[in-house]
């Protein structure tokens, strides 16, 4: 088994293809999408391969050591133009490939006309320690 | 065996074998390997006095681990030189117990942990799991907590507000493992208003019950939130309900106000409404008066404007709200509210989206974009 980390951004992945903001869909479009995310997830806590998940809020700060005795320095948010991260989802898989069909199964989510929203999510496996080779 | 009764015991216990010369610490370690002998035993062999049985156990636990330290040789012979313990004032004892485990030096989380284990009983695995963080991150929190309350003398008169807010902490964190925090919270604010007579500690009980009565119906079945006025009315627990307005009227006749009786005020009048449309609104804006008095918080103020929205209509809700902070969380939700009901929805749909993308949680953010989907979707494609 391998972990993934499969993440949702608010902006810097490549637009999706169904690309209509959500509060320009219909309430029952939102209602739809958000059990398909649901769904989702039990269904990989009932495989097995599941481990976590966790929204996180529009903007971050990045923070850098300024040297002895000196506040870190911060850049403040940049929302305009950083790379943002809007959730993240941590899969236990079997392979490379069960993961990003996993992947593209959380991309087709339903969104605005019911259709398919078609967002590139961003798939990175965890490091991990090269299997011990038995004597 | 019902699982609460040694929880129950727990801070009358672990107040004996401070009073006998236990460090805190280590009277509260013994305290919890006593407790999980209970659970083990009791169920094949009742203890007669269950209260006793924890005392000789954890003592002799206490004693145990004395021993075994050298280092803590110099301890011991304090404690042995003790004088025997004269007859426990238990009520005295959880007091105290409470007092300090909510004490200043301790950050909130740390005086929410230390509660729930030294006077909750709950073990380490169970908050851990309520607060959805490893064991060993929550094992490492309560010993600095001890850590750092060790040094406080047991005797000394402690500050009910502040182990008032600690309660409430742990009430607001509602139930995510086996534990349910809230109702937790409530017992233990219950044993509190037991051991104190203090207007404010029945006003906070007052509150949590009032609160916790509404809560089956705050949740929709695939767990979305329900808004105050569309919720099922018939689905609130009406016997905390007359037991919380019980509680409050009988504090309020005191007339010491403070702002967890003004809380709890508020909570009544909803409660009281058998509709959302016959919600007293106009006493309630007079109770977020006093609270604005007692408190000055910017909270309090935001609350305030919407139950104004009520009371006076949206116009003057909005004015009631120019006078707070913006950036408070939440600010973006009631402006887009209270345009709403002012007719501007072009202006009520953009805050919504704005406000689901600030949203404390994900059902708060389902719940907001909703309402922005739900204006944006009345609305003919193309107009703003």
């Amino acid at each position: 088994m391998a972990k993934y980390l499969l993440l949702k951004h608010y902006r810097g992945a490549p637009e999706a293809v169904n690309d209509v903001p959500m509060d320009r869909w219909t309430p029952e479009e939102v209602t739809a999408h958000i059990r398909y995310m649901n769904d989702f997830a039990a269904r990989l806590a009932e495989t097995g391969e599941f481990v976590g998940e966790q929204a996180l809020a529009p903007e971050g700060t990045f923070v850098r050591y300024d040297g002895e005795g000196r506040p870190p320095v911060t850049d403040g948010p940049f929302a305009e133009t950083k790379d943002l991260v809007a959730g993240w989802m941590v899969i236990d898989v079997d392979s490379h490939e069960r993961a990003v069909e996993l992947a593209g199964e959380l991309s087709a989510a339903p969104g605005a006309g019911g259709k398919p929203i078609h967002e590139w999510l961003e798939l990175r496996p965890a490091l991990t320690q090269p299997p011990t080779v038995g004597e | 065996m019902d699982e609460a009764l040694p929880r129950s015991l727990t801070p009358g216990v672990l107040g004996v074998l401070v009073r006998r010369g236990a460090d805190f610490a280590a009277a509260e370690d013994a305290v919890q390997e006593a407790l999980v002998e209970a659970v083990r035993v009791w169920p094949t062999a009742p203890p007669r006095d269950p209260r006793g049985w924890l005392i000789t156990v954890a003592w002799r636990r206490f004693l145990d681990a004395t021993r075994a330290d050298v280092a803590r040789r110099r301890r011991e012979e304090i404690v042995e030189a003790e004088p025997a313990p004269g007859p426990a004032a238990t009520v005295d004892d959880t007091l105290q117990l409470y007092f300090l485990c909510a004490h200043p030096s301790l950050t909130p989380a740390s005086a929410v942990a230390l509660t729930l284990r030294a006077v909750g009983g709950l073990t380490t695995r169970q908050i851990a799991r309520a607060y959805l963080v490893p064991e060993a991150t929550m094992a490492q929190r309560v010993s600095r907590a001890k850590r750092t309350v060790s040094g406080v003398r047991f005797d000394q008169p402690g500050d009910v507000a502040t182990v008032l807010r600690v309660l409430y902490l742990v009430f607001n964190e509602g139930y995510s493992g086996e534990v349910d925090l809230a109702a937790e919270a409530i017992r233990l604010t219950r044993r509190l208003s037991a051991a104190i007579d203090h207007p404010e500690v029945a006003g906070l009980l007052a509150l949590m019950l009032l609160h916790h009565a509404r809560r089956a119906s705050r949740t929709a079945p695939d767990g979305s939130l329900v808004p105050l006025a569309a919720q099922d009315r018939s689905r609130w627990d009406t016997g905390a309900i007359v037991e919380g307005i019980g509680i409050l009227r009988a504090a309020l006749a005191r007339d010491r106000l403070g702002e967890f009786q003004a809380q709890a005020a508020i909570a009544a009048l909803h409660a009281d409404a058998r509709t959302a449309g016959e919600t007293d609104w106009p006493q309630i804006v007079e109770w977020y008066d006093e609270l604005a008095r007692l408190t000055d918080s910017p909270v309090v103020r935001l609350n305030r404007a919407v139950a104004v929205g009520e009371a006076d209509g949206p116009g003057a809700g909005l004015a009631a709200l120019a006078g707070v902070d913006p950036s408070l969380p939440r600010h973006t939700a009631v402006a887009a509210y209270l345009h709403e009901r002012d007719g501007d929805l072009a202006r009520a749909a953009r805050l919504y989206a704005e406000a689901a993308l600030k949203a404390p949680n994900l059902a708060e953010r389902h719940h907001l974009t909703r309402e922005a989907a739900r204006l944006n979707s009345r609305r003919p494609e193309g107009q703003p």
